[in-house]
């Protein structure tokens, strides 16, 4: 009946990076290593934006690195953004770049997103767009990530993906990973200008490839996030002395410690696998494998954040100290997307094809049609 | 980074599924599960005979031979068609060995008997006073004073446990203490036996997967100096080699592939109690999408030692970062599926723990059952899972040494 397509790789030819991508991967590592410090993080809270941030990151030409060259932005590959994001991740970047990098993508991807008179702006990341990854209900669509902050909305009303220019809120609220989350309207009082993108079928494709470009972005920046919660785990326990040696020195702690290293391999190869596919023109792939980067990446800096949080002890609640920080941001940027396991019966469909029976079928929100289980 | 497949590994990858498909059958996959020995001498010398055994893999100070990742990819399809390939394993391993440290004897004696599929090799590493802390081995070996002039000869007295395949091999290579006075990994020396040496002994253990291994006696086995692999009190060396090979290549780690291939096909027929398809339940559908996942994650895992291989590079802990993704993600899968399936889940083509005879007709279900009782094994032996992230914790994580 249904077939699965086989997990097998036997012939990579290189899993490192390449010159050029190590010179990307580096010079944003250096970028967001002097100008997003932890203290910048701390300071940009309750709201989680930093427009100092984002000015500085605008010079660099990274919000409009996903756009083709051809529109004015940088053309840069996905597996380029999955560094960016990786880097931005690492320091917990109070921008909602993964945000925008998704918008910019799909307005590009549209003669009409592409025509609109701040298309320029939102490439140069003066303009801030953000993606609704929730269909709108009664013109409203809800926790819109970056939606505090954004100019523009990308989100789906009816049956039309639509771009919407409004004001943005500029607060948010309260919320686990102090992230700039607010309700937006798609319609009616306060838009200022409403674009239909597309309609129909197109409509519902490119959202749902809108949010496979926004998961493919945050798993990369939730990897940078375990990878760096992982190393502060570490550098506390080889620190913090208890029976007198170094809690690290207790083989409970390191194979705690060791047991985290597995997964985030996995993560890092299997986001780079995805952007790579999605480069490689076959999106339908690509759109299986970023459903599983981003549902392996929020369990494993989830489980990351967590052991690294409980092995500072009670140090690791109190405020003072920095892994609560990734803590709280492990859960809270996947989340936004909905209960996890929705999205598990998404990739279930694509990889089997969709389950008979009443209320299953293509589910709401994830474009119809997207699975390729069937043909595989 | 690029994920590109190589022509030349997709090319071999191709030539072995031919092989396969024209040389393995299924009274031969059938008897493996019912004797418990996963190796077919048919099998075994057909393949052999295609020269892959004698070409070896490149890299390791060797110049020529196979492709690493070709290598990977020969264990990953024997694996996934469900070919009885242990002995395979070992014979290319310990090949590899004698490659690398065998004197002109091995050479020209020994070697072409693997080669050529002629005989297989068992390990004997693990004794019963020793498994994980494998430095440990107390199997003694003394020298027998001699004429001078005459060649040293040693004698053997101890005991092996878990020696897969001994009953099959021609030789065994056998981790002995030669000096109890030294420190521990100091005062070992490694053999390759001729399993026709007098004073060598065997009896079969069955094991709960289905698996059949051997405890080996050693009595008063008279060695003559020739069998010793490498120096003596050099045994550690010998050992460190042999892992490299065990932990980077030689293996299969995606058996999750070929279980959830099994079960979503099985699970796309099979129905529940009201009449639904297990296929349609959102809990089988979220299960499954998640064994997907750990799938997706363990091929990129696994494939990695090998590729660095391939490249000329060490691999380091990639090995062991692998096998314990590999090994607690199969647990993962084997669990689920045999909960999903109910208590159809429990019915076993084996009968009883030890392998008696697959008589059911259809074992269509029966290897849910397999699954569940052959994927804990994987967390223990090449290594437990406590050992892997040991190693990690030193050697990766650069975590003080602890054990
Ligand atoms: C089917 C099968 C086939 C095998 N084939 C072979 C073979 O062909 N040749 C061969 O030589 N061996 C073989 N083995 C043996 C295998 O390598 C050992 O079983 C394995 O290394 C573990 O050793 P042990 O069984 O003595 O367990 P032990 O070492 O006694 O371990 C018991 C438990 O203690 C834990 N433990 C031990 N040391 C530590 C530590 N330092 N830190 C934390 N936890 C620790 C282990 O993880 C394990 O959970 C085979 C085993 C099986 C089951």
């Amino acid at each position: 009946m249904s077939t699965v397509r086989d997990a097998r790789y036997g012939a990579q030819v290189d899993l490192e990076l390449t010159a050029d991508q190590k010179t990307v991967r580096d010079a944003f590592a250096r970028f967001f290593a002097d100008r997003s410090p932890l203290t910048v993080v701390r300071d940009a809270e309750p709201l989680g934006y930093a427009p100092a941030l984002w000015a500085r990151l605008r010079e660099t030409g990274a919000p409009g690195m996903g756009v083709p060259e051809k529109l004015g932005g940088g053309g840069a590959t996905a597996l380029d953004l999955v560094l960016l994001m990786q880097e931005a991740g690492r320091t917990l970047a109070p921008v909602p770049l993964a945000e925008h990098l998704a918008a910019t993508r799909t307005l590009a991807r549209t003669a009409a997103g592409a025509g609109a008179p701040w298309f320029a702006d939102a490439v140069e990341g003066d303009v801030l767009a953000a993606p609704a990854l929730h269909p709108a209900v009664e013109g409203t669509t809800r926790l819109v990530p970056g939606g505090a902050v954004a100019d523009v909305v990308v989100g789906l009303d009816g049956g039309d993906l639509v771009a919407v220019r409004s004001d943005a809120p500029m607060t948010a609220p309260p919320n686990h990973a102090c992230a700039p989350l607010a309700d937006r309207v798609l319609r009616g009082p306060g838009v200022h200008e409403r674009i239909v993108l597309a309609s129909g079928a197109d409509a519902a494709a490119l959202f749902a490839r809108m949010r496979t470009d926004w998961q493919l972005a945050t798993a990369a920046a939730l990897t940078g996030l375990a990878a760096r919660a992982l190393e502060i785990g570490i550098a506390y326990t080889l620190e913090r002395r208890q029976f007198d040696r170094p809690i690290a020195a207790f083989q409970a702690v390191q194979q705690g410690l060791a047991d985290l290293v597995a997964p985030l391999d996995g993560i890092t190869l299997l986001t780079a696998r995805a952007a790579w596919t999605d480069d490689e023109g076959d999106a339908a792939d690509a759109a299986r494998l970023a459903s599983m980067a981003f549902l392996a990446a929020s369990e494993v800096a989830r489980n990351t954040t967590y052991r690294a949080l409980h092995y500072h002890g009670g140090y690791g609640v109190t405020l003072e100290y920095d892994i609560q920080l990734f803590f709280r941001r492990a859960r809270g940027w996947p989340l936004v997307l909905g209960d996890p396991d929705e999205e598990y019966l998404r990739l279930a469909d694509r990889l089997f094809g969709p389950a008979a029976g009443p209320g299953t079928g293509p589910r709401a929100g994830d474009g119809a049609g997207q699975s390729t289980g069937g043909a595989r | 980074m690029d994920f590109a497949p190589k022509a030349s590994v997709e090319e071999f990858r191709a030539s072995i599924r031919r092989f396969i498909a024209d040389h393995l059958t299924a009274e031969m996959v059938e008897r493996a599960h019912r004797t418990g020995t996963f190796h077919d001498w048919e099998f075994h010398r057909a393949l052999a005979a295609t020269g892959i055994i004698a070409e070896g893999m490149a890299g390791a100070g060797r110049e020529s031979g196979r492709d690493p990742l070709e290598l990977y990819v020969l264990f990953d399809e024997m694996g996934l068609a469900g070919a009885p390939f242990y002995g395979l394993a070992n014979a290319m391993l310990v090949a590899g060995v004698i490659e690398q440290i065998g004197s002109d004897f091995h050479m020209s004696e020994v070697l072409p008997r693997f080669h050529s599929g002629e005989a297989i090799a068992a390990l004997g590493y693990s004794e019963p006073g020793s498994g994980s802390d494998v430095a440990a081995a107390a199997t003694r070996a003394e020298r027998i004073p001699g004429h001078p002039g005459d060649e040293q000869v040693w004698l053997v007295n101890g005991q092996k446990m878990f020696t897969t395949l001994v009953h099959e091999a021609g030789y065994v290579i056998l981790l002995t203490r030669t000096d109890p006075d030294l420190p521990k990994h100091r005062g070992l020396t490694m053999f390759l036996l001729p399993m026709d040496l007098p004073g060598i002994d065997f009896q079969a253990v069955d094991t709960m997967g289905g698996d059949r291994t051997n405890i080996t006696y050693f009595t008063d086995v008279r060695v003559p100096d020739r069998w010793r692999l490498g120096e003596v009190n050099g045994g550690w060396d010998v050992m460190k080699v042999a892992l490299a090979y065990e932990r980077g290549v030689f293996g299969n780690m995606n058996q999750g592939v070929t279980l959830l291939r099994r079960f979503a096909a099985w699970a796309g027929t099979a129905e529940r109690s009201d009449g639904t398809r297990l296929i349609d339940d959102p809990g089988v559908r979220r299960r499954l999408a998640r064994i997907a996942i750990d799938n997706e994650i363990t091929a990129l895992l696994a494939v990695r030692p090998a590729l660095l291989a391939s490249q000329g590079r060490l691999p380091t802990t990639e090995g062991s970062v692998a096998k314990l993704y590999a090994s607690e993600a199969y647990n993962r899968a084997a669990e689920a599926c045999q909960e999903m399936a109910g208590a159809v889940g429990l019915l076993s083509p084996l009968h009883g723990a030890g392998g008696g005879a697959a008589d059911l007709p259809d074992a269509d279900w029966g290897f849910v059952d397999l699954a569940a009782r052959d994927a804990p094994v994987t967390t223990i032996y090449g290594g437990t899972s406590e050992i892997q992230r040991n190693n990690i914790a030193e050697h990766r994580l650069g975590l003080p040494r602890a054990r």
